[in-house]
């Protein structure tokens, strides 16, 4: 039996703590209304000598509409003044708080004409106030966005976890079965971590934050796009897929580990043949709701936006970061001396699937970007355009935390069995794969004033104390090896 | 200096891995061993150093993406830079996405075909060489050791017989 290191739980109540600290720190230091955005605004042009601020707040609608044809040309509108381009922001915004203009497109031409003629005093002041708006909100969804991160990010990995105890099952692996109960002790994080989603999808669909701007009434009265996607994009009919989804992959789980726990007091291998049969079915329903699941919660934040591999790129993202943690754990179990039947062919197992799970997510990144890239159809690249644009180097960095840092580190085989080389690889993939989930959620919710700051950091904490004080909490309830399973003889005797 | 060798013949993959491991404990110099199929840690067993052709390939696929990019990069932004379809073609790294699938293509080719070479070199296998097969059953069913003689032929022969062989020969090398 294992027993929480002490010191290990009061680590993990200290990252809780100092999480909702810093979450709260984000939610009250978040603007209230347009006053506090004007001072910030007034701040932050003395700071940067006023040039910056106005090419930096102004570019996205700019650039999008303009779409790839100036994507290096952001000095060239540094420029224009200020005024001329708080018009063409403000002509995007009411439409759609996100960041991409494409949809706005006839509004955009309506002021467009009003541009001809001469821009009264009024107007203007009213566009200034439309922009102030526009930063007030995405300085408001900041903390939300920030928790929605982390939250989804840590509820995917267990997810992930739990899908690689279901493909070890139906795959009747002879490796992995000494691991089953580590595995299951991450994936007890799935049922709190749901739980906690499900309540921050709640909130977003009872309006208190922006995060997903098809759920705005305001905004879907205008626009038209959304009002076509309506019969599926609407608040009632999200929360009731998310809650299947939910409650179909917390059902897997919790069978999966009462079968597992029931084998071992069993005399045959009737609960073995109930588990394998369940993982079948789970992974048919898995594939289908994870796809889904990738178009509501993550998709959707950019409403006028669609890629069909995007269920195949998230799940590859939380995938690898679920083995990753798989190995953590095993790694630090094993330096405890907890897994005596571990050896470092099962690291090298679990290395080699980060690594090749590493590829397969860089294949379908790139997979997904060459080809939008290369048609540089408008309404498809100003996804890209503004990442590119604004989010230059965490959506880079990602790849070359998430493609070649790995490649070159757990391509020799020698390396994937020294573990302060595998704990090396995986923080930098875990790292990668929470920039990936940054870069999908932020651009379309607080667009150009992202930062990785107290908020960020501060989520990123909570959820990790969480985990860690669920997951080990689960792994101290049962022995850390299963007893009965078929093919744990195999598995202690594995070597490669 | 006779170079006699002894040809102790097994029927059996585990005998002949027991018997590896007898001659090494008691010093005798293992030649070769023929096998019909590989058998997994009969390289540990006679303690052969590891093989580096991953590390070739590496190299090789290095060498392959070298190749695509000084290719591309002549061809498609230094020497004749047109505006093709609208793709940007004033530096490399603008258009390089169009660039990936031949840069990865060239990389794999690279690797896999001069890791191939190599084998075939290293191992000196070429389509009209003779066959150097001690005994044609090695093809089929039987395992054969070959250790060269030295000191007592008698009770080396003795030796591997107790190995479980099912045949020992001593045969004159040329």
């Amino acid at each position: 039996m294992y027993t929480f290191s002490s010191k290990l739980k009061t680590f993990s109540f200290i990252l809780m703590a100092l999480g909702v600290l810093g979450i709260g720190y984000g939610f009250w230091t978040a603007p209230k209304n347009t006053q506090d955005v004007e001072k910030i605004l007034a701040a932050e042009e003395q700071h940067h000598g006023g040039h910056a601020t106005a090419e930096a707040g102004h570019e996205p609608h700019h650039e999008a509409a303009t779409a790839v044809e100036a994507p290096h040309g952001t000095e060239q509108n540094a420029v224009v003044p200020a005024a001329t381009d708080a018009t063409t922001t403000a002509a995007a915004f009411p439409a759609a708080d996100s960041v991409h203009a494409v949809a706005e497109v006839p509004q955009h031409d309506v002021h467009a004409d009003a541009d001809k003629h001469t821009v009264s005093e009024a107007d203007h002041h009213k566009e200034h106030e439309e922009h102030l708006e526009h930063v007030l909100h995405q300085l408001q969804n900041k903390p939300w966005a920030a928790l929605y991160v982390a939250c989804i990010f840590f509820m995917l990995i267990a997810l992930g976890v739990l899908a690689f105890y279901a493909i070890q099952y139906a795959a009747q692996a002879g490796w992995s079965p000494v691991l089953f109960r580590v595995m299951e002790g991450i994936t007890s994080y799935l049922l709190p971590g749901s739980v906690i989603f499900f309540i921050l999808l709640l909130l977003c669909g009872f309006h208190f934050n922006h995060l997903f701007v098809w759920m705005d009434p305001e905004v879907v009265k205008v626009d038209r796009l959304i009002q076509g996607k309506s019969g599926y994009l609407n608040v009632p009919f999200f929360l009731i897929r998310a809650a299947i989804f939910l409650i179909g992959w917390n059902l897997y789980r919790h069978y999966s580990r009462k079968y597992s726990l029931l084998q071992d007091g069993a005399n045959d291998d009737l609960y073995y043949k109930k588990s394998f049969k369940a993982s079948a079915a789970f992974l048919v329903f898995f594939i289908v709701s994870e796809s889904i699941m990738s178009w509501d919660w993550i998709m959707s934040v950019d409403p006028h936006w669609y890629s069909t591999l995007f269920g195949w790129y998230v799940f590859a993202s939380f995938f690898v970061s679920g083995i990753t943690v798989i190995a953590f754990f095993t790694l630090y179990l094993k330096s405890k001396g907890h897994l005596e039947y571990v050896n470092t062919s099962h690291f090298h197992d679990l290395a080699k699937f980060m690594f090749g799970i590493s590829i397969f997510w860089t294949y379908l990144w790139f997979s997904q970007f060459m080809l939008i890239w290369y048609a540089d159809i408008p309404e498809e690249v100003t996804y890209f355009v503004t990442r590119i644009e604004h989010y230059n180097l965490p959506f880079f960095g990602m790849v070359a935390m998430n493609f070649l840092f790995p490649v070159l580190l757990l391509l020799n085989t020698d390396f994937k069995r020294i573990p302060w080389l595998i704990v090396m690889a995986g923080t930098v993939i875990l790292c990668g794969h929470y920039l990936d989930f940054f870069n999908m959620i932020m651009p379309a919710t607080v667009g150009d004033r992202w930062f990785i700051g107290v908020s960020e950091i501060g989520s990123v904490l909570f959820f990790l104390g969480l985990f860690i004080f669920v997951a080990f909490t689960a792994l101290t309830k049962e022995s850390l090896l299963a007893k009965r399973n078929p093919f744990i003889g195999e598995s202690k005797h594995f070597h490669y | 200096m006779s170079n006699k060798v002894i040809y102790a013949i097994y029927n059996d993959d585990d005998v002949l891995m027991d018997a590896v491991k007898q001659t090494r404990a008691a010093h005798h110099h293992i030649e070769e061993v023929f096998t019909p199929f590989p058998v997994h840690g009969l390289d540990k067993a006679m303690g052969l150093a590891p093989t580096r052709i991953a590390i070739c390939a590496f190299l090789y696929g290095l060498v392959g993406l070298s190749v695509a990019t000084a290719l591309m990069n002549y061809v498609m932004i230094e020497d004749w830079p047109q505006d093709i379809g609208g793709k940007p073609s004033f530096s490399y790294i603008q258009n390089m996405p169009a660039f990936v699938p031949i840069m990865f293509e060239l990389t794999v080719f690279f690797a896999a075909h001069l890791m191939v070479i190599t084998f075939y070199m290293r191992s000196r296998l070429w389509p009209f060489k003779t066959a150097e097969n001690p005994d044609v059953r090695t093809t089929d069913d039987h395992f054969l050791m070959e250790v060269a003689v030295h000191g007592n032929e008698d009770e080396m022969v003795t030796f591997f017989q107790n190995t479980g062989a099912v045949e020992v020969k001593v045969i004159e090398k040329h």
